[in-house]
């Protein structure tokens, strides 16, 4: 036996096209440069706040109250009402938006007009610049037919029309995510449709369904525009007390501040950006974590 | 062939009803009565009569009579699209689930009309279980997975009993005794397939439906199914779909074979029952040329 001749790889493989090999190499580089520039300007706008914010964080302002003076403003009132306006949104957007998603995904019929009307308004609704709804807080919520007043419950309320189309699009897709075998084995087995929904179908969406409520707060968090609109203080010193109260939150906070002339409150907003910023983290990281942890691998 | 394709769907409403048979096209018969139906069926646990399933305007399969008997395995042969699958699903009512699906004929269980204005599909399926052909356990423990059914039915007794009990009588018990409160998802295909096959004992029904409950498994995994489908007639009617000749001839007691049609217009493609009788017969004895042709290997 003797061994074959070694042969070069073009030999065996055929000439290599270096004009190929360049366009491939020029055009993950464009793409990388066009990645770039998302993460530089986050970049710099992050260092920016951080070298502004972080020197003014101490436990004295996440515990004082707003103050005229500088040194003695802190965030706990906008820490707490963010808090009563998040507890809120939750309580409402879970029973609701759970509702919805299972009734679009489980009963409604799709080939029903009204359905497919529901459907479409829910995907708009998703996409309508949130101040529209505090418009619609204004009116409605604040004053109107339930005629709230500036109070958390208002706020609250406000918050959850804007991120519910939300919570039930990704309540769908979670729902959607669970096999159709697994609906079917619960069938034949003799369990009604609502035993195969209740006890199969939707523990097995949870995690999914939790993802989307957590990523949803998330948004309501940050949300300044409909708060300005249903009439949220800017300066309140002292915490919540009920759902009658008023209140205010951290991103009114630090849009007060910023609108304020003296540069020290604007050093203080950056802070309170900062303290925004960790709790979007945390709670992004905490709804990433579910999600990898008991979503199902079907 | 052409009058085959043909004529077959009409032979049992012909037969059924003589004289319009006389009247119209008079086709050769090429299958008696008793090939299709099988009469020697006593006590029958399922009867079809012109069963039918369209879905939307599209009829898949056309025409189907036959007479399934009690505490027997009865074994569904034919080519992918035969409407096999489809006609087992009539048995529990499963096609309710596809709103486009429309069942026509009639569908008798022990006597009672299944599609009758007042059957609940529900109480149908408690009587009536199924196996599906990718295993579907449900993402919980093993032990929950059986407690599912009786649960959900309300029955009375230990539920650690009937767990048990239903564990030994698909044979899984002793793989399984030590790790009841672990996922049933980290279980190997053919466990998971025994694990349906338990859950669906739990409710103790009386008869159990298979659509390829082995299409998914191993030879091993296959060879204990069918062993549990000879242990299990003793108990329960079993009637299974399959796609491979060698288990419908190993497991089964009759065998009925489909066909897939094409309609006049080479559109729609239809499922029809070609023939129906003991297993042993249709293996070695076929009646119709296609069945002879199926079964050897010809084709399909």
């Amino acid at each position: 036996m003797t061994t074959a001749p070694a042969r070069s790889a073009s030999e065996v493989l055929g000439k290599a096209s270096s004009s190929h090999r360049l366009r491939d190499r020029s055009f993950v580089l464009l793409l990388a440069a066009l990645t770039s520039v998302a993460l530089i300007v986050l970049a710099v706008l992050l260092i920016d706040t951080g070298i502004d914010g972080i020197p003014q964080i101490s436990i004295s302002f996440l515990t004082n109250f707003p103050s005229a003076f500088p040194a003695k403003a802190g965030i706990q009132s906008a820490i707490t009402g963010t808090l009563w306006l998040m507890g809120v949104v939750t309580f409402v957007i879970v029973p609701l938006g759970v509702a919805s998603a299972l009734y679009l995904e489980e009963y409604a019929d799709g080939s029903r007009w009204w359905n497919r009307i529901i459907e479409v308004n829910i995907q708009n609704l998703a996409a309508v610049p949130s101040i529209v709804y505090g418009i619609l807080g204004l009116a409605y919520i604040v004053r109107g037919p339930l005629s709230l007043g500036r109070t958390v419950l208002a706020g609250g309320l406000t918050l959850s029309l804007v991120v519910l189309p939300v919570v039930i699009i990704t309540g769908r897709e979670a729902i959607r995510a669970v096999p159709p075998s697994i609906r079917e084995g619960a069938l034949a087995l003799g369990a009604t449709r609502w035993q195969a929904i209740w006890r199969q179908i939707l523990p097995a969406s949870i995690p999914g369904i939790a993802t989307g409520v957590i990523l949803s707060i998330s948004r309501a968090i940050g949300e300044t525009a409909p708060l300005i609109l249903v009439g949220a203080a800017t300066f309140v010193a002292f915490n919540p007390s009920g759902l009658d109260s008023p209140f205010t939150a951290l991103p009114l906070q630090i849009f007060s501040w910023i609108s304020q002339p003296n540069d020290e409150f604007r050093l203080l907003a950056a802070a309170a950006i900062i303290v925004l910023l960790v709790i979007l983290v945390v709670l992004n990281a905490v709804a990433i974590r579910l999600r990898n942890r008991y979503q199902q691998r079907w | 062939m052409s009058t085959d394709k043909l004529t077959t769907g009409a032979i049992v409403r012909e037969v059924s009803d003589q004289e319009a048979a006389d009247q119209k096209h008079a086709p050769v018969p090429v299958v008696a009565h008793h090939d299709v139906i099988d009469e020697t069926v006593e006590n029958p646990v399922f009867v079809t009569e012109d069963l039918s399933v369209s879905y939307g305007s599209s009829p898949a399969v056309l025409d189907v009579s036959l007479r399934i008997a009690e505490k027997e395995i009865t074994a569904f042969i034919g080519p992918s699209g035969c409407g096999k699958s489809t006609i087992i699903r009539c048995f529990n009512r499963m096609n309710d689930l596809i709103p486009a699906a429309r069942v026509e004929g009639m569908v008798r269980y022990h006597g009672l009309d299944l599609y009758g204005d007042d059957i609940d599909s529900v109480q149908v399926r408690k009587r009536i279980g199924m196996v599906f052909q990718k295993p579907n356990p449900f993402p919980k423990s093993i032990y929950d997975n059986i407690a599912f059914g009786p649960k959900v039915l309300g029955m009375s007794g230990s539920m650690d009993e009937i767990v048990e009990q239903a564990l030994r009588r698909a044979s899984l018990w002793d793989d399984v005794k030590d790790r009841l409160k672990d996922n049933a998802f980290g279980m190997s295909g053919g466990q998971q397939q025994r694990l349906c096959i338990a859950r669906a004992l739990a409710t103790n029904p009386d008869v159990l439906l298979m659509d390829e409950p082995c299409s998914a498994l191993d030879p091993i995994s296959t060879g204990r199914i069918e062993d549990l489908m000879h242990e299990l007639k003793e108990t329960v009617s079993i009637v299974i779909v399959t796609h491979n000749m060698q288990q419908a001839a190993r497991v089964s007691d009759r065998t009925a074979f489909f066909i897939v049609d094409m309609d006049s217009s080479e559109e729609a493609r239809i499922g029809r029952l070609v023939e129906y009788g003991p297993t042993d017969r249709i293996f070695t004895n076929p009646h119709d040329r296609r069945t002879e042709e199926y079964v050897s290997g010809k084709f399909g």
